[in-house]
């Protein structure tokens, strides 16, 4: 399970907890997460910018 | 990110906020509804319920032109201090009991007696100026991380009909910026009278879009509660029947004028927060995907006035950027394009199509170096448009044989 973080706003995304209100499940790989989603907080970056996390 | 401040970073140990107790200003608006009785009462001239109107389109268009320019950034290292300080965002929750108070005491009032039509509609405008700006308070919360932030901007939208805004503005507007399928970035020879249905019609199916895309990820149908357009809208709703309740049906066309001139508000700044702006798209071909927002595609003024009243909103490059940093933090940036005044000014011009090209059209054409080819151009007014403005540079015509 790893995290991906938006490098603009610091958004975390972890698999292991997924994001409810995304619609993503708990346990949601990140390569099911689809290409044009977009960060949720902040608007201005796209999945293909995250970065691995800590 | 690599854009250069206006203020050089320097010595912070001296530095204090002066606009700390300046932004309390900002709740001189929702009390315009009161002030406006107020000075009806004191001066006996009907006038003064004209007073939203006469604030945003005299008042601080006036100051802004006297006061002149505030380029203060605050230094770098005491920026997250600033942000964290909640005196900041506690000045924008206080906007909202007052917004409230004074919506619900201006429905009273406007079922008085006392009170002539052409007052009725100048306390519907006053309030529809409250109900816009309060929009603008609803920006800056909603593009907070804090769940609560958010509620308390669904909850100003309510007054105007305009949750949806939360979420196109969010998740539609920031995303597409500057590009030809944002509703809310206006086009060179687009007037605002073109610009108005296409971006509140526009708005509304992709705030709708956004979220029956988030929500069918993991359920059959859009339609629940926890549909934040849908939700938004109930609460407008239900807001909308309890004032008709207490003050009867026949308040519904004040409450439809305040909602139509709060959101019309709105949409005018939008229109000139990104006028002609347009991000080019990566790849050889030009067919990849549009370069990152950075300060060159906004808008920005330093008028100080206008700034004071709407939380740094003309700081807009900044706002972009990071749109969830806080109004008190936002900075300028050298090399972002300048309007002439304050965005209370240009509503002005931009209400007088004729007057809003002659001024802001030469502007793009210089943010762009002379080729307005890589602006963002209204479709039906292109080859007008570019026949018009074409540069030095430009190949001449071919003189007809």
């Amino acid at each position: 399970m790893s995290r991906w973080v938006c490098p603009g706003c610091a958004y975390a995304y972890d698999e292991a907890v997924g994001d409810e209100r995304e619609g993503f499940a708990a346990g949601t790989a990140w390569s099911d997460v689809p290409d044009d989603w977009c960060c949720p907080d902040c608007g201005v970056r796209e999945k293909v910018d995250f970065e691995p996390g800590p | 990110m690599a854009s250069t401040a206006t203020v050089p970073e320097g010595s912070t140990t001296q530095w204090r906020d002066k606009k700390r107790y300046l932004w309390l200003l900002g709740l001189v608006v929702p009390s315009l509804a009161f002030l406006a009785w107020g000075l009806v009462e004191l001066t006996g001239w009907s006038g003064f319920w004209y007073l939203g109107p006469i604030v945003v389109f005299v008042v601080v268009p006036a100051v802004d032109l006297l006061a002149g320019l505030d380029r203060s950034n605050p230094p770098d290292d005491v920026i997250e201090a600033l942000e964290n300080d909640r005196y900041y965002r506690w000045i924008t929750y206080l906007f909202l009991p007052i917004q409230y108070a004074a919506l619900v005491w201006a429905c009273w009032m406007f079922t008085q007696s006392t009170l002539s039509t052409v007052d009725k509609i100048g306390l519907a405008m006053t309030v529809g100026t409250i109900a816009g700006i309060g929009i603008n308070t609803a920006h800056e919360l909603g593009h907070k991380k804090e769940s609560h932030e958010r509620w308390l901007a669904k909850i100003a939208l309510a007054q105007s009909f305009y949750g949806h805004f939360y979420i196109e503005h969010n998740r539609g507007h920031h995303v597409r910026v500057a590009t030809p399928e944002d509703p809310a970035s206006s086009r060179v020879g687009e007037t605002f009278y073109a610009f108005w249905p296409r971006t509140v019609i526009g708005s509304v199916r992709s705030a709708w879009h956004l979220e029956k895309r988030r929500i069918t990820r993991r359920h059959k149908h859009a339609f629940r509660i926890r549909n934040d357009v849908l939700n938004a809208w109930l609460m407008s709703a239900v807001l909308w029947g309890a004032l008709v309740a207490a003050f009867g049906v026949g308040i519904l066309p004040f409450l439809v004028i305040q909602a139509v001139i709060g959101f019309s508000l709105l949409e005018v700044v939008n229109y000139l927060e990104h006028y002609g702006m347009l991000r080019q798209r990566t790849g050889a071909d030009g067919t990849g995907r549009y370069e990152r927002v950075d300060p060159s595609h906004s808008w920005n003024s330093n008028n100080i006035a206008t700034n004071v009243l709407l939380y740094h909103l003309q700081r807009h490059s900044d706002h972009h950027a990071n749109p969830t940093r806080r109004y008190q933090t936002l900075r300028d940036f050298e090399e972002s394009p300048v309007l002439p005044t304050g965005y209370a000014g240009l509503i002005i011009l931009a209400l007088v199509p004729p007057l809003w090209f002659a001024v802001m059209d030469k502007r793009v054409l210089r943010h762009f170096g002379g080729d307005l080819t890589r602006a963002n151009i209204q479709p039906s007014k292109r080859e007008k448009v570019l026949a018009r403005y074409a540069g030095p540079s430009a190949p001449a015509p071919e003189a007809a044989a």
